[in-house]
Protein backbone atom coordinates (compact mmCIF):
# COMPACT_ATOMS: atom_id res chain seq x y z
CA UNK A 1 0.00 0.00 0.00
CA UNK A 2 0.98 3.59 -0.53
CA UNK A 3 3.14 4.68 2.46
CA UNK A 4 1.60 8.17 2.49
CA UNK A 5 -1.85 6.74 2.76
CA UNK A 6 -0.77 4.51 5.63
CA UNK A 7 0.80 7.40 7.50
CA UNK A 8 -2.44 9.34 7.04
CA UNK A 9 -4.56 6.42 8.22
CA UNK A 10 -2.32 5.94 11.24
CA UNK A 11 -2.84 9.52 12.34
CA UNK A 12 -6.55 9.40 11.51
CA UNK A 13 -7.23 6.16 13.39
CA UNK A 14 -5.29 7.25 16.44
CA UNK A 15 -7.13 10.56 16.59
CA UNK A 16 -10.54 8.98 16.11
CA UNK A 17 -9.93 6.68 19.05
CA UNK A 18 -8.55 9.63 21.03
CA UNK A 19 -11.67 11.66 20.29
CA UNK A 20 -13.92 8.89 21.62
CA UNK A 21 -11.74 8.42 24.70
CA UNK A 22 -12.07 12.14 25.28
CA UNK A 23 -15.84 11.83 24.88
CA UNK A 24 -15.92 9.24 27.69
CA UNK A 25 -13.58 11.49 29.69
CA UNK A 26 -15.92 14.48 29.55
CA UNK A 27 -19.13 12.46 30.02
CA UNK A 28 -19.02 12.64 33.82
CA UNK A 29 -18.36 16.38 33.72
CA UNK A 30 -21.21 16.84 31.24
CA UNK A 31 -23.59 14.97 33.54
CA UNK A 32 -22.58 17.16 36.46
CA UNK A 33 -22.92 20.41 34.48
CA UNK A 34 -26.36 19.43 33.17
CA UNK A 35 -27.58 18.60 36.69
CA UNK A 36 -26.25 21.88 38.11
CA UNK A 37 -27.87 23.78 35.25
CA UNK A 38 -31.18 21.96 35.72
CA UNK A 39 -31.25 22.67 39.46
CA UNK A 40 -30.12 26.33 39.33
CA UNK A 41 -33.57 27.59 40.40
CA UNK A 42 -33.62 25.40 43.48
CA UNK A 43 -29.98 26.11 44.35
CA UNK A 44 -30.48 29.87 44.22
CA UNK A 45 -33.80 29.76 46.16
CA UNK A 46 -32.92 27.38 48.99
CA UNK A 47 -29.14 27.75 49.11
CA UNK A 48 -27.20 25.45 51.40
CA UNK A 49 -30.21 25.13 53.74
CA UNK A 50 -31.57 22.64 51.18
CA UNK A 51 -29.21 20.07 52.67
CA UNK A 52 -30.61 20.11 56.21
CA UNK A 53 -34.25 21.09 55.76
CA UNK A 54 -36.60 18.15 56.28
CA UNK A 55 -39.55 19.83 54.63
CA UNK A 56 -40.83 18.53 51.29
CA UNK A 57 -44.05 20.30 50.48
CA UNK A 58 -45.22 20.74 46.89
CA UNK A 59 -48.18 22.86 48.13
CA UNK A 60 -46.09 25.59 49.72
CA UNK A 61 -43.21 24.94 47.29
CA UNK A 62 -40.74 24.38 50.13
CA UNK A 63 -38.18 21.67 49.53
CA UNK A 64 -35.36 20.19 51.57
CA UNK A 65 -33.14 17.18 51.03
CA UNK A 66 -32.63 15.93 54.58
CA UNK A 67 -35.18 13.08 54.53
CA UNK A 68 -34.05 11.45 51.28
CA UNK A 69 -30.38 11.95 52.17
CA UNK A 70 -30.85 10.26 55.56
CA UNK A 71 -32.98 7.53 53.97
CA UNK A 72 -30.32 6.86 51.32
CA UNK A 73 -27.51 6.72 53.87
CA UNK A 74 -29.39 4.55 56.39
CA UNK A 75 -30.57 1.98 53.83
CA UNK A 76 -27.04 1.74 52.41
CA UNK A 77 -25.61 1.37 55.91
CA UNK A 78 -28.04 -1.47 56.70
CA UNK A 79 -27.08 -3.07 53.38
CA UNK A 80 -23.36 -2.91 54.18
CA UNK A 81 -23.78 -4.24 57.73
CA UNK A 82 -25.40 -7.35 56.25
CA UNK A 83 -23.48 -7.65 52.99
CA UNK A 84 -19.89 -7.18 54.19
CA UNK A 85 -19.64 -10.20 56.52
CA UNK A 86 -21.62 -12.36 54.09
CA UNK A 87 -19.44 -11.36 51.13
CA UNK A 88 -16.34 -11.97 53.21
CA UNK A 89 -17.56 -15.46 54.08
CA UNK A 90 -18.41 -16.27 50.47
CA UNK A 91 -15.10 -14.94 49.15
CA UNK A 92 -13.27 -16.88 51.83
CA UNK A 93 -15.07 -20.06 50.93
CA UNK A 94 -14.46 -19.65 47.22
CA UNK A 95 -10.75 -18.84 47.52
CA UNK A 96 -9.59 -20.92 50.50
CA UNK A 97 -12.00 -23.66 51.44
CA UNK A 98 -14.04 -24.81 48.48
CA UNK A 99 -13.10 -27.93 46.51
CA UNK A 100 -11.74 -26.79 43.14
CA UNK A 101 -14.59 -28.28 41.10
CA UNK A 102 -17.20 -26.33 43.07
CA UNK A 103 -15.56 -22.91 42.66
CA UNK A 104 -16.79 -22.09 39.19
CA UNK A 105 -20.47 -23.08 39.54
CA UNK A 106 -20.81 -21.45 42.96
CA UNK A 107 -18.95 -18.34 41.84
CA UNK A 108 -21.20 -18.04 38.79
CA UNK A 109 -24.32 -18.51 40.92
CA UNK A 110 -23.28 -15.64 43.20
CA UNK A 111 -22.50 -13.49 40.15
CA UNK A 112 -26.02 -14.17 38.87
CA UNK A 113 -27.34 -12.19 41.84
CA UNK A 114 -25.88 -9.15 40.11
CA UNK A 115 -27.50 -10.08 36.80
CA UNK A 116 -31.09 -10.10 38.08
CA UNK A 117 -32.56 -6.70 37.15
CA UNK A 118 -33.24 -4.34 40.01
CA UNK A 119 -36.95 -4.08 39.22
CA UNK A 120 -37.27 -7.84 39.75
CA UNK A 121 -35.78 -7.49 43.22
CA UNK A 122 -38.24 -4.73 43.99
CA UNK A 123 -41.29 -6.57 42.72
CA UNK A 124 -40.30 -9.81 44.40
CA UNK A 125 -39.54 -7.91 47.61
CA UNK A 126 -42.91 -6.17 47.71
CA UNK A 127 -45.12 -9.11 46.74
CA UNK A 128 -43.28 -12.12 48.18
CA UNK A 129 -40.86 -11.05 50.87
CA UNK A 130 -42.75 -8.18 52.52
CA UNK A 131 -45.94 -10.11 53.42
CA UNK A 132 -43.97 -12.98 54.99
CA UNK A 133 -41.63 -10.60 56.78
CA UNK A 134 -44.52 -8.54 58.10
CA UNK A 135 -46.47 -11.49 59.38
CA UNK A 136 -43.87 -13.87 60.78
CA UNK A 137 -40.56 -12.11 61.41
CA UNK A 138 -41.13 -8.44 62.13
CA UNK A 139 -43.57 -8.80 65.11
CA UNK A 140 -41.22 -11.28 66.76
CA UNK A 141 -38.20 -9.04 66.31
CA UNK A 142 -40.10 -6.06 67.70
CA UNK A 143 -41.26 -8.15 70.70
CA UNK A 144 -37.75 -9.51 71.21
CA UNK A 145 -36.15 -6.06 71.54
CA UNK A 146 -39.07 -4.53 73.45
CA UNK A 147 -37.48 -4.84 76.94
CA UNK A 148 -33.99 -3.73 75.86
CA UNK A 149 -33.31 0.02 76.14
CA UNK A 150 -31.96 1.82 73.03
CA UNK A 151 -32.57 -1.23 70.84
CA UNK A 152 -36.32 -0.99 71.49
CA UNK A 153 -36.23 2.38 69.73
CA UNK A 154 -34.14 1.08 66.85
CA UNK A 155 -36.48 -1.87 66.26
CA UNK A 156 -39.76 -0.14 67.11
CA UNK A 157 -43.03 -1.11 65.38
CA UNK A 158 -45.62 -1.07 63.97
CA UNK A 159 -44.81 -3.89 61.53
CA UNK A 160 -45.57 -2.45 58.09
CA UNK A 161 -43.36 -4.91 56.27
CA UNK A 162 -42.07 -2.17 54.01
CA UNK A 163 -39.57 0.35 55.37
CA UNK A 164 -35.92 1.21 55.77
CA UNK A 165 -34.81 -2.21 56.99
CA UNK A 166 -36.53 -4.13 54.18
CA UNK A 167 -34.95 -1.80 51.62
CA UNK A 168 -31.54 -2.29 53.25
CA UNK A 169 -31.92 -6.07 53.31
CA UNK A 170 -32.80 -6.26 49.61
CA UNK A 171 -29.96 -3.85 48.80
CA UNK A 172 -27.59 -6.10 50.71
CA UNK A 173 -28.49 -9.07 48.49
CA UNK A 174 -27.93 -6.86 45.43
CA UNK A 175 -24.45 -5.66 46.46
CA UNK A 176 -23.17 -9.01 47.78
CA UNK A 177 -21.98 -10.13 44.31
CA UNK A 178 -20.03 -6.89 43.76
CA UNK A 179 -18.25 -6.96 47.12
CA UNK A 180 -17.63 -10.70 46.81
CA UNK A 181 -16.11 -10.34 43.34
CA UNK A 182 -13.60 -7.70 44.50
CA UNK A 183 -12.74 -9.67 47.65
CA UNK A 184 -12.16 -12.84 45.62
CA UNK A 185 -9.90 -10.98 43.21
CA UNK A 186 -7.79 -9.39 45.91
CA UNK A 187 -7.57 -12.56 48.04
CA UNK A 188 -6.14 -14.34 45.04
CA UNK A 189 -3.38 -11.72 44.84
CA UNK A 190 -1.90 -12.88 48.14
CA UNK A 191 1.34 -14.72 47.32
CA UNK A 192 0.92 -18.44 48.10
CA UNK A 193 4.32 -18.30 49.81
CA UNK A 194 2.94 -16.04 52.55
CA UNK A 195 -0.07 -18.26 53.21
CA UNK A 196 1.96 -21.46 53.09
CA UNK A 197 4.46 -20.08 55.58
CA UNK A 198 1.63 -19.23 57.96
CA UNK A 199 0.09 -22.68 57.53
CA UNK A 200 3.54 -24.20 57.98
CA UNK A 201 3.86 -22.46 61.33
CA UNK A 202 0.69 -24.25 62.40
CA UNK A 203 -1.83 -21.48 61.70
CA UNK A 204 -5.49 -22.40 61.37
CA UNK A 205 -7.44 -21.24 58.32
CA UNK A 206 -8.98 -18.51 60.44
CA UNK A 207 -5.59 -17.28 61.65
CA UNK A 208 -4.13 -17.30 58.16
CA UNK A 209 -7.07 -15.32 56.80
CA UNK A 210 -7.26 -12.87 59.70
CA UNK A 211 -3.54 -12.26 60.20
CA UNK A 212 -2.05 -12.76 56.73
CA UNK A 213 -4.65 -12.46 53.97
CA UNK A 214 -6.67 -9.54 55.37
CA UNK A 215 -3.71 -7.31 56.34
CA UNK A 216 -2.16 -7.92 52.92
CA UNK A 217 -5.37 -7.03 51.07
CA UNK A 218 -6.92 -4.41 53.36
CA UNK A 219 -6.93 -1.60 50.78
CA UNK A 220 -8.56 -3.86 48.23
CA UNK A 221 -11.15 -5.10 50.70
CA UNK A 222 -12.08 -1.55 51.70
CA UNK A 223 -12.17 -0.62 48.01
CA UNK A 224 -14.60 -3.47 47.40
CA UNK A 225 -16.81 -2.35 50.27
CA UNK A 226 -16.83 1.20 48.90
CA UNK A 227 -17.82 -0.16 45.48
CA UNK A 228 -20.74 -1.94 47.14
CA UNK A 229 -21.65 1.27 48.96
CA UNK A 230 -21.59 3.21 45.70
CA UNK A 231 -23.94 0.66 44.16
CA UNK A 232 -26.29 0.67 47.14
CA UNK A 233 -26.54 4.47 47.31
CA UNK A 234 -27.81 4.82 43.75
CA UNK A 235 -30.02 1.74 43.52
CA UNK A 236 -33.45 2.88 42.41
CA UNK A 237 -36.17 0.44 41.48
CA UNK A 238 -35.68 -2.17 44.21
CA UNK A 239 -35.75 0.52 46.90
CA UNK A 240 -38.70 2.34 45.35
CA UNK A 241 -40.90 -0.73 45.75
CA UNK A 242 -40.18 -1.43 49.41
CA UNK A 243 -39.05 1.74 51.22
CA UNK A 244 -42.57 3.15 51.60
CA UNK A 245 -41.94 6.50 49.91
CA UNK A 246 -42.91 8.60 52.92
CA UNK A 247 -41.23 11.96 53.31
CA UNK A 248 -40.62 11.38 57.03
CA UNK A 249 -37.40 10.96 58.93
CA UNK A 250 -37.35 7.27 59.91
CA UNK A 251 -38.16 7.00 63.62
CA UNK A 252 -37.03 3.38 63.72
CA UNK A 253 -35.37 0.97 61.37
CA UNK A 254 -38.76 -0.53 60.44
CA UNK A 255 -40.37 2.83 59.58
CA UNK A 256 -41.12 3.85 56.00
CA UNK A 257 -38.98 6.66 54.62
CA UNK A 258 -37.60 7.72 51.25
CA UNK A 259 -34.31 7.65 49.39
CA UNK A 260 -33.01 10.11 46.80
CA UNK A 261 -33.33 7.64 43.95
CA UNK A 262 -36.84 6.53 44.88
CA UNK A 263 -38.02 10.13 45.35
CA UNK A 264 -36.80 10.80 41.81
CA UNK A 265 -38.46 7.69 40.40
CA UNK A 266 -41.78 8.52 42.03
CA UNK A 267 -42.08 12.26 41.62
CA UNK A 268 -39.99 13.45 38.70
CA UNK A 269 -42.47 12.84 35.89
CA UNK A 270 -45.36 14.53 37.71
CA UNK A 271 -43.28 17.43 38.97
CA UNK A 272 -43.01 20.88 37.43
CA UNK A 273 -41.25 24.16 38.07
CA UNK A 274 -39.55 24.41 41.43
CA UNK A 275 -40.26 20.79 42.38
CA UNK A 276 -38.51 19.53 39.24
CA UNK A 277 -35.58 21.77 39.97
CA UNK A 278 -35.41 20.53 43.57
CA UNK A 279 -35.52 16.91 42.35
CA UNK A 280 -32.67 17.62 39.92
CA UNK A 281 -30.72 19.04 42.85
CA UNK A 282 -31.40 15.79 44.75
CA UNK A 283 -30.02 13.96 41.73
CA UNK A 284 -26.96 16.21 41.79
CA UNK A 285 -26.39 15.40 45.48
CA UNK A 286 -26.72 11.67 44.79
CA UNK A 287 -24.33 11.94 41.85
CA UNK A 288 -21.74 13.81 43.94
CA UNK A 289 -21.93 11.32 46.83
CA UNK A 290 -21.68 8.23 44.61
CA UNK A 291 -18.90 9.72 42.48
CA UNK A 292 -16.82 10.48 45.58
CA UNK A 293 -17.44 7.02 47.05
CA UNK A 294 -16.66 5.23 43.78
CA UNK A 295 -13.55 7.35 43.16
CA UNK A 296 -12.28 6.52 46.67
CA UNK A 297 -12.96 2.85 46.00
CA UNK A 298 -10.98 3.04 42.76
CA UNK A 299 -8.05 4.82 44.45
CA UNK A 300 -7.87 2.13 47.14
CA UNK A 301 -7.95 -0.67 44.56
CA UNK A 302 -5.25 1.03 42.48
CA UNK A 303 -3.08 1.36 45.56
CA UNK A 304 -3.37 -2.38 46.12
CA UNK A 305 -2.30 -3.24 42.59
CA UNK A 306 0.71 -0.92 42.94
CA UNK A 307 1.74 -2.54 46.22
CA UNK A 308 1.44 -5.92 44.58
CA UNK A 309 3.80 -4.82 41.82
CA UNK A 310 6.50 -3.66 44.25
CA UNK A 311 8.98 -6.22 45.49
CA UNK A 312 8.61 -7.15 49.08
CA UNK B 1 -14.49 -20.99 59.79
CA UNK B 2 -15.82 -23.47 57.27
CA UNK B 3 -19.22 -23.43 58.94
CA UNK B 4 -19.39 -19.64 58.97
CA UNK B 5 -18.47 -19.27 55.33
CA UNK B 6 -20.93 -22.01 54.39
CA UNK B 7 -23.64 -20.04 56.19
CA UNK B 8 -22.64 -16.93 54.22
CA UNK B 9 -22.74 -18.86 50.97
CA UNK B 10 -26.11 -20.36 51.84
CA UNK B 11 -27.41 -16.85 52.62
CA UNK B 12 -26.43 -15.66 49.14
CA UNK B 13 -27.74 -18.70 47.27
CA UNK B 14 -30.96 -18.74 49.32
CA UNK B 15 -32.14 -15.42 47.82
CA UNK B 16 -31.12 -16.40 44.30
CA UNK B 17 -33.11 -19.62 44.38
CA UNK B 18 -36.05 -18.05 46.17
CA UNK B 19 -36.34 -15.28 43.57
CA UNK B 20 -35.98 -17.63 40.60
CA UNK B 21 -38.45 -20.08 42.11
CA UNK B 22 -41.01 -17.31 42.70
CA UNK B 23 -40.62 -16.11 39.13
CA UNK B 24 -41.12 -19.60 37.73
CA UNK B 25 -44.19 -20.27 39.89
CA UNK B 26 -45.87 -16.89 39.36
CA UNK B 27 -44.78 -16.36 35.78
CA UNK B 28 -45.23 -19.83 34.34
CA UNK B 29 -49.02 -19.50 34.59
CA UNK B 30 -48.96 -16.10 32.93
CA UNK B 31 -46.79 -17.13 29.99
CA UNK B 32 -48.80 -17.73 26.85
CA UNK B 33 -48.66 -17.10 23.15
CA UNK B 34 -50.89 -14.03 23.44
CA UNK B 35 -48.08 -12.29 25.35
CA UNK B 36 -46.21 -11.99 22.08
CA UNK B 37 -49.21 -11.29 19.87
CA UNK B 38 -51.24 -8.64 21.70
CA UNK B 39 -50.50 -5.24 23.14
CA UNK B 40 -50.96 -4.11 26.73
CA UNK B 41 -54.68 -4.06 27.59
CA UNK B 42 -56.81 -1.36 29.22
CA UNK B 43 -57.65 -2.06 32.89
CA UNK B 44 -59.68 -5.24 33.23
CA UNK B 45 -59.01 -6.41 29.68
CA UNK B 46 -57.01 -9.25 28.28
CA UNK B 47 -53.82 -8.62 26.39
CA UNK B 48 -50.15 -9.21 25.99
CA UNK B 49 -46.85 -7.41 26.01
CA UNK B 50 -46.17 -7.08 22.28
CA UNK B 51 -45.75 -3.28 22.30
CA UNK B 52 -43.47 -3.44 25.33
CA UNK B 53 -41.32 -6.20 23.87
CA UNK B 54 -41.03 -4.37 20.54
CA UNK B 55 -40.10 -1.10 22.27
CA UNK B 56 -37.55 -2.77 24.52
CA UNK B 57 -35.91 -4.59 21.62
CA UNK B 58 -35.77 -1.45 19.45
CA UNK B 59 -34.35 0.77 22.18
CA UNK B 60 -31.85 -1.84 23.34
CA UNK B 61 -30.75 -2.41 19.74
CA UNK B 62 -30.29 1.28 18.98
CA UNK B 63 -28.61 1.85 22.34
CA UNK B 64 -26.18 -0.98 21.68
CA UNK B 65 -25.52 0.19 18.12
CA UNK B 66 -24.67 3.70 19.37
CA UNK B 67 -22.76 2.67 22.48
CA UNK B 68 -20.69 -0.22 21.13
CA UNK B 69 -18.58 1.63 18.51
CA UNK B 70 -17.95 4.51 20.92
CA UNK B 71 -16.94 2.06 23.62
CA UNK B 72 -14.70 -0.05 21.38
CA UNK B 73 -12.89 2.97 19.92
CA UNK B 74 -12.40 4.61 23.31
CA UNK B 75 -11.19 1.30 24.76
CA UNK B 76 -8.81 0.93 21.81
CA UNK B 77 -7.24 4.28 22.63
CA UNK B 78 -6.78 3.30 26.29
CA UNK B 79 -5.11 0.00 25.48
CA UNK B 80 -3.18 0.75 22.29
CA UNK B 81 -2.24 4.44 22.45
CA UNK B 82 -2.52 5.15 26.16
CA UNK B 83 0.96 4.26 27.30
CA UNK B 84 1.94 7.91 27.42
CA UNK B 85 -0.02 11.01 28.33
CA UNK B 86 -2.68 11.86 30.88
CA UNK B 87 -5.82 11.13 28.87
CA UNK B 88 -5.78 7.33 29.03
CA UNK B 89 -5.26 6.88 32.79
CA UNK B 90 -7.72 9.67 33.58
CA UNK B 91 -10.34 8.23 31.23
CA UNK B 92 -9.83 4.73 32.61
CA UNK B 93 -10.44 6.08 36.11
CA UNK B 94 -13.54 8.09 35.19
CA UNK B 95 -14.90 5.21 33.11
CA UNK B 96 -14.78 2.95 36.14
CA UNK B 97 -16.72 5.56 38.11
CA UNK B 98 -19.22 5.86 35.26
CA UNK B 99 -19.58 2.06 35.21
CA UNK B 100 -21.12 2.07 38.69
CA UNK B 101 -22.84 5.48 38.56
CA UNK B 102 -26.55 5.26 39.42
CA UNK B 103 -28.53 4.57 36.27
CA UNK B 104 -31.30 6.95 37.34
CA UNK B 105 -28.78 9.80 37.08
CA UNK B 106 -28.16 8.84 33.45
CA UNK B 107 -31.92 9.13 32.95
CA UNK B 108 -31.90 12.62 34.50
CA UNK B 109 -28.95 13.60 32.29
CA UNK B 110 -30.69 12.58 29.06
CA UNK B 111 -33.87 14.24 30.31
CA UNK B 112 -31.99 17.50 30.87
CA UNK B 113 -30.00 17.52 27.61
CA UNK B 114 -32.52 15.91 25.25
CA UNK B 115 -36.10 15.49 26.50
CA UNK B 116 -36.34 18.96 28.05
CA UNK B 117 -34.89 20.55 24.91
CA UNK B 118 -37.06 18.64 22.42
CA UNK B 119 -40.11 18.98 24.65
CA UNK B 120 -41.40 15.40 24.61
CA UNK B 121 -40.47 11.91 25.78
CA UNK B 122 -39.26 9.61 23.04
CA UNK B 123 -37.79 6.26 22.14
CA UNK B 124 -34.65 8.02 20.90
CA UNK B 125 -34.08 9.51 24.35
CA UNK B 126 -34.47 6.06 25.91
CA UNK B 127 -32.00 4.59 23.42
CA UNK B 128 -29.50 7.38 24.19
CA UNK B 129 -29.77 6.72 27.92
CA UNK B 130 -29.16 3.01 27.32
CA UNK B 131 -26.20 3.84 25.04
CA UNK B 132 -24.56 5.76 27.88
CA UNK B 133 -24.94 2.66 30.07
CA UNK B 134 -23.41 0.47 27.34
CA UNK B 135 -20.33 2.64 26.82
CA UNK B 136 -18.45 2.08 30.12
CA UNK B 137 -19.01 -1.70 30.03
CA UNK B 138 -17.64 -1.96 26.48
CA UNK B 139 -14.74 0.44 27.18
CA UNK B 140 -13.70 -1.63 30.17
CA UNK B 141 -13.85 -5.00 28.42
CA UNK B 142 -12.20 -3.76 25.19
CA UNK B 143 -9.39 -2.16 27.19
CA UNK B 144 -8.80 -5.28 29.29
CA UNK B 145 -8.98 -7.68 26.36
CA UNK B 146 -6.62 -5.67 24.15
CA UNK B 147 -4.12 -5.48 27.01
CA UNK B 148 -4.17 -9.28 27.14
CA UNK B 149 -3.04 -9.55 23.50
CA UNK B 150 0.65 -10.49 23.65
CA UNK B 151 3.01 -7.76 22.49
CA UNK B 152 4.96 -10.25 20.39
CA UNK B 153 2.02 -10.33 17.96
CA UNK B 154 2.19 -6.56 17.51
CA UNK B 155 5.97 -6.64 17.17
CA UNK B 156 5.89 -9.42 14.62
CA UNK B 157 3.41 -7.48 12.48
CA UNK B 158 5.38 -4.25 12.85
CA UNK B 159 8.55 -6.06 11.79
CA UNK B 160 6.79 -7.13 8.60
CA UNK B 161 6.08 -3.46 7.87
CA UNK B 162 2.45 -3.34 8.93
CA UNK B 163 1.28 0.16 9.86
CA UNK B 164 -0.09 0.57 13.36
CA UNK B 165 -3.75 1.07 12.45
CA UNK B 166 -3.64 -2.22 10.51
CA UNK B 167 -2.02 -3.92 13.48
CA UNK B 168 -4.86 -2.80 15.72
CA UNK B 169 -7.71 -3.55 13.34
CA UNK B 170 -6.38 -6.73 11.71
CA UNK B 171 -4.45 -8.36 14.52
CA UNK B 172 -5.35 -7.06 17.96
CA UNK B 173 -9.11 -6.96 17.33
CA UNK B 174 -9.01 -10.49 15.94
CA UNK B 175 -7.07 -11.80 18.90
CA UNK B 176 -9.40 -10.10 21.37
CA UNK B 177 -12.70 -10.57 19.53
CA UNK B 178 -14.30 -13.11 21.87
CA UNK B 179 -13.56 -10.93 24.90
CA UNK B 180 -14.93 -7.83 23.20
CA UNK B 181 -18.12 -9.65 22.18
CA UNK B 182 -18.47 -10.89 25.76
CA UNK B 183 -18.33 -7.28 26.91
CA UNK B 184 -21.03 -6.26 24.43
CA UNK B 185 -23.23 -9.17 25.51
CA UNK B 186 -22.84 -8.21 29.17
CA UNK B 187 -23.74 -4.64 28.26
CA UNK B 188 -26.90 -5.84 26.50
CA UNK B 189 -27.78 -7.96 29.53
CA UNK B 190 -27.36 -4.90 31.71
CA UNK B 191 -29.57 -2.57 29.66
CA UNK B 192 -32.25 -5.21 29.04
CA UNK B 193 -33.53 -4.90 32.59
CA UNK B 194 -32.80 -1.24 33.28
CA UNK B 195 -35.89 0.66 34.36
CA UNK B 196 -34.71 3.84 36.02
CA UNK B 197 -33.07 5.50 32.97
CA UNK B 198 -36.20 4.87 30.85
CA UNK B 199 -38.67 6.41 33.29
CA UNK B 200 -37.75 9.99 32.36
CA UNK B 201 -36.80 9.35 28.73
CA UNK B 202 -38.95 6.79 26.91
CA UNK B 203 -41.81 6.90 29.44
CA UNK B 204 -44.42 4.40 28.24
CA UNK B 205 -46.98 3.93 25.52
CA UNK B 206 -50.25 2.05 25.76
CA UNK B 207 -50.28 1.20 22.06
CA UNK B 208 -48.17 -0.70 19.58
CA UNK B 209 -45.81 1.79 18.01
CA UNK B 210 -42.50 1.59 16.19
CA UNK B 211 -42.09 5.37 16.19
CA UNK B 212 -38.86 6.17 17.99
CA UNK B 213 -39.73 9.85 18.06
CA UNK B 214 -42.71 9.33 20.37
CA UNK B 215 -43.03 7.91 23.90
CA UNK B 216 -42.27 4.22 23.66
CA UNK B 217 -43.50 1.20 25.61
CA UNK B 218 -40.82 -0.95 27.17
CA UNK B 219 -40.89 -4.04 29.37
CA UNK B 220 -39.27 -2.66 32.54
CA UNK B 221 -41.52 0.41 32.83
CA UNK B 222 -44.62 -1.68 32.00
CA UNK B 223 -43.61 -4.09 34.78
CA UNK B 224 -43.14 -1.15 37.16
CA UNK B 225 -46.52 0.37 36.40
CA UNK B 226 -48.49 -2.88 36.18
CA UNK B 227 -46.98 -4.41 39.32
CA UNK B 228 -48.12 -1.41 41.36
CA UNK B 229 -51.62 -1.39 39.88
CA UNK B 230 -54.73 -2.76 41.61
CA UNK B 231 -55.85 -4.88 38.63
CA UNK B 232 -55.12 -8.59 38.75
CA UNK B 233 -54.74 -8.94 34.95
CA UNK B 234 -52.10 -6.21 35.00
CA UNK B 235 -50.27 -7.84 37.92
CA UNK B 236 -50.17 -11.14 36.02
CA UNK B 237 -48.76 -9.39 32.98
CA UNK B 238 -46.11 -7.77 35.19
CA UNK B 239 -45.05 -11.19 36.47
CA UNK B 240 -44.97 -12.57 32.94
CA UNK B 241 -42.77 -9.67 31.86
CA UNK B 242 -40.55 -10.21 34.89
CA UNK B 243 -40.01 -13.85 33.94
CA UNK B 244 -39.23 -12.95 30.33
CA UNK B 245 -36.64 -10.33 31.30
CA UNK B 246 -34.98 -12.41 34.00
CA UNK B 247 -34.67 -15.51 31.83
CA UNK B 248 -33.30 -13.42 28.98
CA UNK B 249 -30.76 -11.63 31.16
CA UNK B 250 -29.58 -14.81 32.89
CA UNK B 251 -29.32 -16.60 29.52
CA UNK B 252 -27.21 -13.79 28.02
CA UNK B 253 -24.96 -13.78 31.07
CA UNK B 254 -24.38 -17.51 30.92
CA UNK B 255 -23.85 -17.42 27.14
CA UNK B 256 -21.32 -14.59 27.52
CA UNK B 257 -19.37 -16.59 30.08
CA UNK B 258 -19.42 -19.71 27.92
CA UNK B 259 -18.20 -17.72 24.91
CA UNK B 260 -15.40 -16.11 26.88
CA UNK B 261 -14.12 -19.42 28.21
CA UNK B 262 -13.67 -20.84 24.73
Amino acid sequence: MNPNRNAFMDVLFKNITRAFAFFVFILLAAIMVSLIYGSRESISTFGLGFLWSDEWNPVTNQYGALVPIIGTLVTSLVALVIAVPVSFGIAMFLTELSPAWLRRPLGTAIEMLAAIPSIIYGMWGLFVFVPLFQEYIQPNVIALFEPIPVLNHVFAGPPFGIGVFTAGLILSVMVIPFITAVMRDVFELVPPLLKESAYGLGGTTWEVVWKVVLPYTKHGVIGGIMLGLGRALGETMAVTFVIGNAFNLPQSIFAPSNSIASALANEFNEAGGMQKSALLELGLILFLITTIVLALSKVLLLRLSKAEGSSR
Amino acid sequence: MLALSLVALAFGLFWLFWIILTLLVKGAGALSLSLFLESTPPPGGQGGLLNAILGSVMMAAVGTLIGTPIGILAGTFLAEYGKRGWLAPATRFLNDVLLSAPSIIIGLFIYAVYVAQVGHYSGWAGALALAILVIPVVVRSTDNMLLLVPNSLREAAAALGCPQWRIVTKICYRAAISGIITGVLLAIARIAGETAPLLFTALNNQFLSGNMNAPMANLPVVIFQYAASPFKDWNDLAWAGAVLITLLVLAINIAARALFRK
